[in-house]
């Protein structure tokens, strides 16, 4: 359904996230330079950025949809597609690399059929790789479901996965 | 606020300061090593022995030694605990002092490594660290106790903005962010910029994998950047300031958020500040993982909400920076630095360090080493002291073959040239750079073919498209060293490589693809034999 440019505040669904972003927008006072701040927002009440959401803070900020696909897809941190009901991150900075990190990955991407930066087919897990965390003094880390877990190897990465996936956390 | 409330904060805390403490780090490695609950498990073990109210439990920044998390010490001894697990707690507080007699729990072994006689704590010096892990980085008044704003009250009340500039000229402070330019000549351009509006930038967007200095300033005492920050924005005559700051650092931005709503709340930020005509505002924006966003006109970009993509220099952003309007941005470390030398004066930070690298560097020492962690060391330590003494070595016997500095901006130096002292000239020489600190000892294990081709990989992915030599020479380059590294290539790419390195270094816009080359130039020029070694009868052409 299209979003009418007279009230760009208001979103055709009666899903209150919607208000939520509106509010936030209307926080930056609807400055197209909050672009970041607001997908931001978005990402954190959606957990993705599809178009739809995406032509909705194009209106609110009254910038053009280019610009804010642009945005949304330059930056790593800006997700497009919906993530799997887990998430593991395998760190992949120069101190996790030098202590095996490439190895960890291997083997999570061979157990669970995926590939970094996908989601199973079962949108159970997804694998994602970062630059650094910043966790370097006890490489090589991995953060699972936001939890960073420092000093892994292949089994304790397995097993802190499995369980995350049989018991929620 | 003024010198005499700033004074009775600080008074108020020293008195409570007298008693029993026991400090836990709750930040960075220690957090992820489950430091949170060590800290609550302490709690009830003091309220359990009928301490509470006479010791204190506290949260505080990084201790250093990262890798020996979760860490605890206990206050005024000093004495250091390391991996303790929730379960020590009881055992700590049976070896209070006061308590050795009683003995309700079996004690605990104090760590091997005291603050007061293992090198990797007493061959350091503090000067940008001097709260981390030893203030609560998310009460202003422990920072105020330690001697914060005081620099900020000097400042503002007893010299113009030309005499700060001085001082700072004087410290021989370079910025920290790798690039190494005279802070000085920085704020004394932006000061003489005509504009009736100004901006401060504080470059937080620590991207070089295998760095996390800023990430332990910004998380273990915050309210230090705040404080340089202001002192620099009354130098250039600024009253807007911004932090951009990494979105995977949630701890950072959390504490940050904290202290900004803290020393608003006492008037040390926003209008009219000790009472002087300054105002001084601070917002944070939080990067969203783009490495070429550590760039300065990268990062200005993404401030204004846009892609984070580079503009050539001229206009420099001093004379022409965020929206249009002179700008000084400088690194964490750099603003870290500064409360202490408006303290202590250019004198004292100048007689540290060597004849053109002034101060400290904060190094993150990690990788194929014993002790992986955060040091702070005087300018022209020896590499040899740093993986050496400090870091006691490479694990497990095994032998250093090299220390990548720099990240993917940096070159990796031989151990044969280990007993070089670290600063900004001699690293350069050596092919690498100081860079932000990030120090990754690699040992025999390690293929230096590898290393540069992982540097590639991370550099192509991060390119953000808009100069050719750039986009795609790092391709190019990534190619021929799969192509090295599977052992399908000929003397003839090797040269080609070399050229190429030449090329996209001479012709690339920005620092990012200007600096992507180094890795393999630094690695074919110390460990030529590696790639070579790769190269199909390389020795019949």
């Amino acid at each position: 359904m299209p979003i009418t440019q007279k009230n760009p505040q208001t979103h055709p669904s009666s899903d209150k996230r919607f208000r939520m972003l509106a509010a936030t927008m209307k926080r930056y006072q609807y400055a197209s330079d909050a672009l970041i701040e607001v997908l931001h927002q978005a990402q954190e009440l959606f957990g993705y950025l599809e178009e739809d959401l995406l032509l909705y803070i194009a209106h609110g900020l009254k910038l053009p949809p280019s610009r804010v696909y642009g945005v949304a897809t330059f930056y790593h941190f800006f997700s497009l597609k919906q993530k799997g009901a887990h998430t593991c991150v395998v760190c992949m900075g120069t101190a996790c690399y030098v202590k095996g990190a490439a190895n960890l990955l291997t083997t999570l991407e061979q157990q669970y059929q995926v590939q970094a930066g996908d989601t199973t087919s079962n949108n159970q897990l997804s694998l994602v790789t970062a630059r650094c965390l910043g966790a370097c003094g006890i490489a090589p880390a991995v953060v699972v479901d936001g939890n960073v877990e420092g000093h892994q190897t292949a089994e304790s990465v397995i097993h802190r996965v499995e369980e995350c996936l049989h018991h929620g956390s | 606020m003024d010198l005499k409330e700033l004074k009775a904060i600080a008074t108020r805390e020293h008195q409570k300061q007298d008693k029993t403490c026991i400090r836990c780090c709750t930040v960075g490695g220690c957090l992820s090593a489950n430091g949170l609950a060590v800290k609550e498990n302490l709690e009830e073990a003091i309220n359990e022995a009928g301490l509470g109210g006479k010791v204190d439990v506290s949260g505080v920044g990084c201790m250093g030694l990262c890798s020996k998390g979760p860490l605890v010490r206990v206050d005024p001894t000093g004495t250091l605990y390391d991996r303790v697990t929730p379960d020590n707690a009881w055992g700590i507080v049976a070896s209070l002092p006061k308590q050795m007699d009683r003995q309700s729990s079996p004690r605990i072994m104090p760590s091997q490594y005291q603050p007061n006689n293992h090198p990797f704590f007493t061959r350091q010096l503090k000067i940008v660290l001097e709260n981390s892990g030893k203030i609560d980085p998310e009460r202003i008044e422990e920072y105020i106790a330690a001697d914060g704003y005081q620099g900020l009250y000097r400042v503002l009340r007893e010299m113009n903005p030309e005499s700060v500039i001085e001082t700072i000229s004087r410290s021989g402070l370079r910025g920290r962010g790798g690039g190494g330019y005279p802070t000085g000549l920085k704020w004394e351009t932006v000061a003489k910029a005509q504009s009736d509006r100004k901006f401060i930038i504080c470059n937080a967007d620590e991207g070089d994998p295998g760095a996390f200095m800023d990430r332990s300033v910004l998380e273990s005492d915050p309210h230090r950047i705040l404080e340089g920050m202001a002192i620099a924005a009354y130098a250039v005559g600024a009253s807007q300031g911004y932090i951009y700051v990494r979105g995977e650092y949630p701890v950072a931005i959390n504490h940050l958020q904290k202290a900004i709503r803290q020393a608003k709340r006492l008037g040390l930020l926003g209008s009219q500040i000790f009472e002087s005509p300054f105002d001084f505002k601070i917002e944070l924006r939080i990067g969203a993982g783009a490495f070429v966003c550590g760039e300065e006109t990268a990062l200005m970009a993404s401030i204004e909400g846009k892609r984070g993509i580079p503009h050539p220099r001229p206009p420099y952003p001093a004379e022409s920076g965020l929206w249009g309007y002179p700008t000084l941005i400088n690194n964490v470390e750099t603003f870290a630095n500064v409360p202490t030398i408006i303290r202590k004066g250019s004198d004292w930070f100048s007689q540290i360090g060597t004849e053109k690298s002034k101060g400290t560097k904060v190094f993150s020492l990690a990788g194929k080493v014993c002790n992986t962690g955060l040091i702070e060391v005087p300018m022209g330590t020896t590499l040899q002291q740093i993986v050496q003494e400090m870091g006691d070595g490479v694990p497990d016997g095994g032998q250093a073959k090299a220390v990548q500095t720099g990240g993917p901006s940096g070159g990796c130096i031989p151990t044969k040239m280990f007993d070089t002292p670290v600063d900004y000239e001699s690293l350069s020489k050596l092919g690498s750079i100081m860079g932000s600190g990030g120090a990754i000892v690699m040992d025999e294990t390690t293929n230096m073919v590898d290393v540069a081709r992982f540097f590639m990989e991370f550099c192509m992915d991060e390119s953000c498209g808009k100069c050719i030599p750039c986009r795609a020479g790092t391709v190019q380059l990534y190619q021929l060293l799969t192509k090295i590294r599977e052992g399908k290539s000929s003397l003839a790419d090797l040269e080609k490589l070399e050229a190429l390195c030449d090329m996209v270094k001479q012709t690339s816009l920005c620092g990012l693809g200007r600096s992507a080359p180094n890795p393999v130039i630094s690695t074919l020029h110390h460990f030529r034999g590696e790639y070579l070694a790769l190269i199909p009868n390389h020795h019949s052409v």
